[in-house]
């Protein structure tokens, strides 16, 4: 940050972000697709390049001083994110690519040793594909079932399915997102944690969204697992996080195996590293965890409260802006949602709108979503979607409904 | 707002001449796109190659798909091909082709890479077609 921060400085913020100032066909950037993936801050950006100019070899290897850098460097990253959700210790916090790969990891290595075949995963009708397809893997592969808890047409939780799924009492896992990337609805994962720990099961949260946007505390929620990535969170992409419990990661087998992940190695047999090594098998992306450390730095320089305050301000504008254009339905009205908004137009597809909004400078993201069986649930094949970060004016709200008007008269 | 929105194309999407599926046909083929989840299924009539489309999607892939029916129609397989070839030249490079016709209408979307694979799609279901006649 430029300035101390006594309120919420935009301006002061937007310079942080080199890549707002660009010119998209000659007109001002508005980026209005931060839920697929965030603009980074220069302190990101010259953190990553000072690793590269100053403190870079191999981590975890070298008993020379730039590997002690580096590894100093990686490993303080780590303190970061685990400070950063409040996790109970550092040895929680394992390194993956993205939050796609974190959920592959407990599907492989807890489903398969943990869940015995016949036990139920739950996910809702809203995750990503990233918290269905690895499940439905699992299954296959390992003969657990798979249901699906239904959500209202709100696009909340119902919680009347929720209690179908889990009355034979054969759920052991609940895996749900705790923001819909589509819906914008926040899902209640404390009061979901207790219900599957009620009903014996440890509850996965998919917290690629909501970490954005929210002040996570994993110990106050008491999930098993969590996961995001780093793209999201302002910072590079190719580093993701899995939180687990402690005692869940010493009992899991390691992901992948080669380097750093083994405690010793003979021909005939390897033993295993404790967590989280254990599941950091290869060099890992030193740069990029370094890069996630200076994003959650710079967030927090910033305060997630004071984001929170800024962004519920601007869902607010858009839920005041975007239903008076003619033909426009929002999707999903959860009473607890944040800034992300999925919408179709009367007689205008959802790629023409994209098409026609970037060609006025405005970024919005149009497709399923990487959620085609939600898309279903909604009775559509695709949506435009707009969604905001902390860089996000009021006034792009007003240029994104400027923009959809003029669409609507083109195909009025 | 942009040339590739023109007439031709908004009134090819909001009134398609060849749409629906026929109660009898020849062969079909369906094109998806895989980005964007976007369908098209063509029917086939070999008698005066006689089509008809279902489209799922864009105002682009429903435009191109109603230009295409009418076309290749009363064409043969290799007249067609050479219209594919012909079409997706002109979509890739903006280069408006007379042969093409009103087709030429969709060649703007040159300028819109991520857009080139809606326009090109019912050619691909159409060929598709061609080879389950």
């Amino acid at each position: 940050m430029s300035t101390t921060l006594d309120r919420y400085d935009i301006t002061a913020l937007r310079e942080d972000f080199p890549i707002l100032k660009e010119k998209v066909y000659g007109k001002d950037l508005v980026f209005l697709d931060s839920a697929a993936s965030a603009q980074k801050p220069r302190q990101v950006i010259d953190a990553m390049t000072q690793v590269m100019t100053s403190q870079y070899a191999n981590v975890h290897r070298g008993l020379h001083y730039m590997s002690e850098k580096a590894s100093e460097a990686y490993e303080g990253a780590r303190d970061k994110v685990a400070a950063f959700i409040n996790a109970g210790s550092r040895d929680e916090i394992v390194f993956t690519r993205n939050a796609t790969e974190s959920i592959n990891l407990v599907a492989y290595s807890w489903g398969r040793t943990a869940l015995k075949p016949g036990d139920v995963v739950a996910v809702t009708q809203m995750e990503h594909h990233a918290n269905l397809v690895p499940w439905q893997m699992l299954r296959d592969a390992h003969g657990t079932e798979l249901r699906i808890i239904k959500i209202t047409d709100a696009g909340e939780i119902d919680w009347d399915s929720l209690e179908d799924v889990f009355a034979d009492g054969r759920v052991k896992l609940l895996s749900v997102t705790q923001m819909s990337n589509v819906l914008g609805t926040y899902t209640p994962v404390e009061r979901l944690a207790k219900f599957a720990h009620e009903h014996g099961a440890k509850i996965l949260i998919d917290g690629c969204q909501a970490i954005v946007h929210r002040k996570i505390d994993v110990r106050a929620i008491d999930a098993d697992f969590f996961v995001f990535s780093g793209h999201k969170l302002y910072g590079p992409s190719g580093i993701g996080v899995l939180y687990a419990k402690a005692e869940i990661l010493d009992a899991m087998p390691p992901f992948m195996g080669g380097g750093d992940m083994i405690a010793s190695v003979s021909y005939e047999k390897s033993t295993w590293a404790k967590p989280p090594h254990r599941f950091e098998a290869g060099t890992p992306a030193i740069i990029e965890t370094i890069g996630l450390g200076a994003a959650i730095d710079y967030v927090n320089a910033i305060g997630l409260d004071a984001i929170a305050a800024h962004e519920a301000a601007l869902t607010d504008h858009a839920l005041a802006v975007l239903p008076n254009i003619e033909g426009l339905r929002v999707l999903g009205s959860a009473q607890d949602r944040g800034g992300v908004f999925s919408f179709v137009m009367k007689d205008a597809h959802a790629h023409d709108i994209a098409t026609l909004l970037d060609r006025q400078g405005i970024a919005v993201r149009a497709g399923h979503h990487c959620a085609e069986p939600l898309m279903g649930r909604l009775g559509v094949t695709s949506t435009a979607r707009a969604s905001f970060a902390l860089y996000t004016t009021p006034e792009e709200i007003d240029a994104l409904a400027k923009g959809l008007e003029r669409i609507r008269k083109i195909f009025a | 707002m942009s040339e590739l929105y023109q007439k031709i194309v908004l009134d090819r999407t909001r009134y398609p001449r060849h749409a629906g599926k026929p109660a009898q046909f020849d062969a079909h083929g369906t094109g998806v796109n895989k980005l964007c989840g976007d369908k098209v299924s063509i029917y086939l009539t070999r008698e005066g190659m006689d089509l008809h489309h279902e489209t799922e999607g864009c105002a682009i892939l429903t435009a191109s798909a109603d230009l295409m029916a009418e076309a290749a129609h009363g064409k043969d397989a290799a007249q067609i091909h050479e219209l594919a070839a012909a079409f997706t030249s002109a979509v890739t490079t903006g280069t408006p082709n007379p042969a093409l016709g009103e087709l030429n209408a969709l060649t703007p979307v040159s300028q819109f890479p991520s857009r080139i694979g809606c326009a090109t799609l019912p050619w691909r279901a159409l060929e598709e077609a061609l080879q389950n006649v």
